[in-house]
């Protein structure tokens, strides 16, 4: 079995964001990267299937050179070669765009499977993954949280809201956006690291030019504005912070 | 020339989600400003649903039926509302951001070759011109966006961004035109909806939730906010990474995915504060966040915040309420 998996490279959670100079984007010369979050777990169940089924796990990415140390760790962990889709100009691009790029990277190698994270943790657009389904004639799944491919047929749990959840039998192949959560991501090995090495990463050109058809572009990044006036207490310092919330919830907000 | 707006108008199990009234006032909205009119979308097996949306202000509710939209599938989904859009040729079409709509409506907008301009929290019409507001990197930025090019833009509101309240009623019931649509092929075969087995704790009633997040760093120290948990009579529950690393039963997680709280007093430590958890406890009536990042999104919608490490801030805090309950 073929299983393609998508993933995409994002500035760490807990970067501090600093707006671009034209006001468009944000600055990304002072930042660090990491996986995205839910790509992550598409990883990790693609790596789950391959151990049942067998076949290869095949990384798709599209994103600057950076975002190859998001696919170096993803072989690392057990992927078995990757298509590294070279774009400096793609982070602002359209969730549209972007399917377009990724599906036409993938669709001669004929995938029995396509998975991928939900949404991004930048754009947060999570329309990529059923795009790229739409583009290549599959059927799709969103917001898998458990998948049974034990037999023949390929059965997927889907979170649906509230706390609801329902089972879907699907036709192959297929795509899936995987929600976090759904296993427990493994670690690289330092066999898995070494093995690394010697795996394929195929540079790939973007079908289109960034911008190109584009419906819906960024005119302006700014920080949000606040929707509460935020009483910031203690000035940095922990102890008394702590000690002027105490009286606040008390006398204030009269809830403790 | 296209014309008018459409409006998603999503249900389950023959009941309409709320969440579709918000959409109904967002659209009307931009219908005002834009002097456009506002047609509801309702697919189903029949047009028992539409008449349920008649009352609101719309020029009016569009039935598209076929057996196969008994069930929600994506397929039959995409494929009918296709049809009404290929048919009415509107200018902008309007859902709410829920999980259904994200789950079929990238698949219809991309027929048409474009993408959705999803998850909005805002617009503004200006000139015939609109620019609509989302979130970026977790809630952390706004992104004002312009859609261009030919053929309807598709939007999405994020739960919230309107309230379903303020949709406007009509004087006389809008006019419900049932329309036989075409579905292929339904490549995915759905089961029932079900609940896991009943949550064990119900954060909806308790009236102080101490909330943890990715801050709170190793499950051992969880101990901390028990503590603070127990000395206030609350419950403790947390943001969906806590859950998802199995820190905490799943039944404790608030959200979009878990449960929509509105207790008296909530307390966040070292949750950032993405969207995804701010729907799940917004309402709460005093919001306190303690995180590191003086720029977490969580400090939007908090009334108190303290900036610093909660390893030093919680036990303070235990110990001070203490003195004040002597």
């Amino acid at each position: 079995m073929k299983i393609f998996v998508l993933m995409k490279q994002v500035p760490n959670k807990d970067a501090v964001l600093r707006v671009r100079g034209d006001g468009k984007w944000v600055e990304e010369g002072d930042l660090s990267f990491e996986v995205n979050e839910s790509d992550g777990y598409a990883l990790e169940e693609s790596l789950r299937l391959k151990e049942k089924k067998g076949g290869e796990v095949v990384v798709a990415c599209l994103g600057p050179q950076r975002a190859k140390s998001v696919i170096k760790d993803a072989l690392a962990r057990g992927a078995d070669r990757a298509i590294h889709v070279v774009a400096d100009d793609f982070a602002q691009a359209g969730p549209f765009a972007v399917a377009k790029v990724l599906a036409e990277a993938i669709r001669g190698e004929q995938p029995d499977l396509v998975l991928a994270g939900l949404q991004s943790d930048d754009q947060g657009y999570g329309q990529t993954g059923v795009i790229v389904a739409e583009l290549l004639g599959l059927p799709h799944a969103t917001i898998v949280i458990d998948v049974d491919y034990s037999s023949e047929q390929l059965r997927v749990k889907r979170e649906l809201e509230s706390g609801w959840y329902q089972w879907y039998t699907m036709q192959t192949p297929a795509l899936l956006t995987i929600q976090s959560g759904i296993s427990q991501i493994r670690y690289a090995t330092l066999k898995g690291i070494m093995a690394a090495k010697k795996k394929e990463i195929r540079e790939a050109q973007p079908a289109i030019a960034a911008g190109e058809g584009e419906f819906q572009t960024v005119e302006r990044v700014y920080l949000p504005l606040k929707q509460k006036q935020t009483q910031f207490l203690g000035d940095g310092d922990a102890k008394k912070g702590a000690a002027q919330l105490a009286e606040k919830l008390r006398n204030e907000a009269r809830v403790i | 020339m296209s014309n008018g707006i459409l409006v998603f108008v999503e249900h389950r199990q023959g009941v309409i989600n709320k969440v579709s009234f918000e959409a109904v006032a967002a659209a009307q909205q931009l219908g005002a400003s834009l002097g456009q009119e506002v047609t509801a979308v309702v697919l189903g097996a029949d047009a028992a649903l539409a008449n349920e949306v008649t009352g609101f202000k719309l020029a009016g509710v569009v039935s598209a039926e076929n057996p196969k939209l008994a069930d929600y599938t994506p397929d039959a989904y995409a494929d009918a509302f296709e049809k009404v859009v290929r048919a009415r040729e509107p200018q902008y079409v309007i859902f709410p951001h829920t999980y259904l709509v994200r789950d079929f409506a990238p698949k219809l907008a991309a027929r048409f070759g474009k993408g959705l301009v999803s998850d909005c929290v805002r617009m503004k019409a200006e000139g015939g011109a609109v620019t609509f507001t989302r979130r970026l990197f977790q809630g952390k930025m706004d992104a004002d966006v312009v859609a261009s090019g030919g053929g309807a833009v598709f939007a999405t509101f994020q739960s919230g961004a309107y309230r379903g309240d303020q949709a406007e009623r009509g004087g006389a019931a809008a006019a419900v035109e049932s329309v036989a649509v075409e579905v292929g092929e339904v490549r995915m075969q759905p089961e029932a909806p079900f609940q896991e087995v009943k949550a064990a704790v119900d954060l909806t009633k308790t009236d102080v939730i101490i909330a943890i997040g990715r801050g709170i760093k190793s499950q051992e120290n969880i101990a901390l906010a028990q503590k603070l948990a127990e000395l206030l009579g609350g419950d403790i529950a947390a943001s969906r990474p806590i859950c998802d690393a199995g820190w905490l039963p799943i039944d404790r997680q608030i959200g979009s995915s878990g449960q929509t709280v509105a207790p008296k007093l909530y307390i966040a430590l070292g949750i950032s504060g993405a969207i995804q958890h701010l729907v799940g406890m917004k309402n709460a009536g005093t919001i306190v966040a303690v995180n590191k990042d003086a720029e977490a999104p969580i400090f939007d919608i908090a009334d108190y915040g303290i900036v610093g490490d909660l390893f030093e801030v919680v036990p303070a805090l235990t110990e001070e309420i203490q003195k004040l309950k002597g």
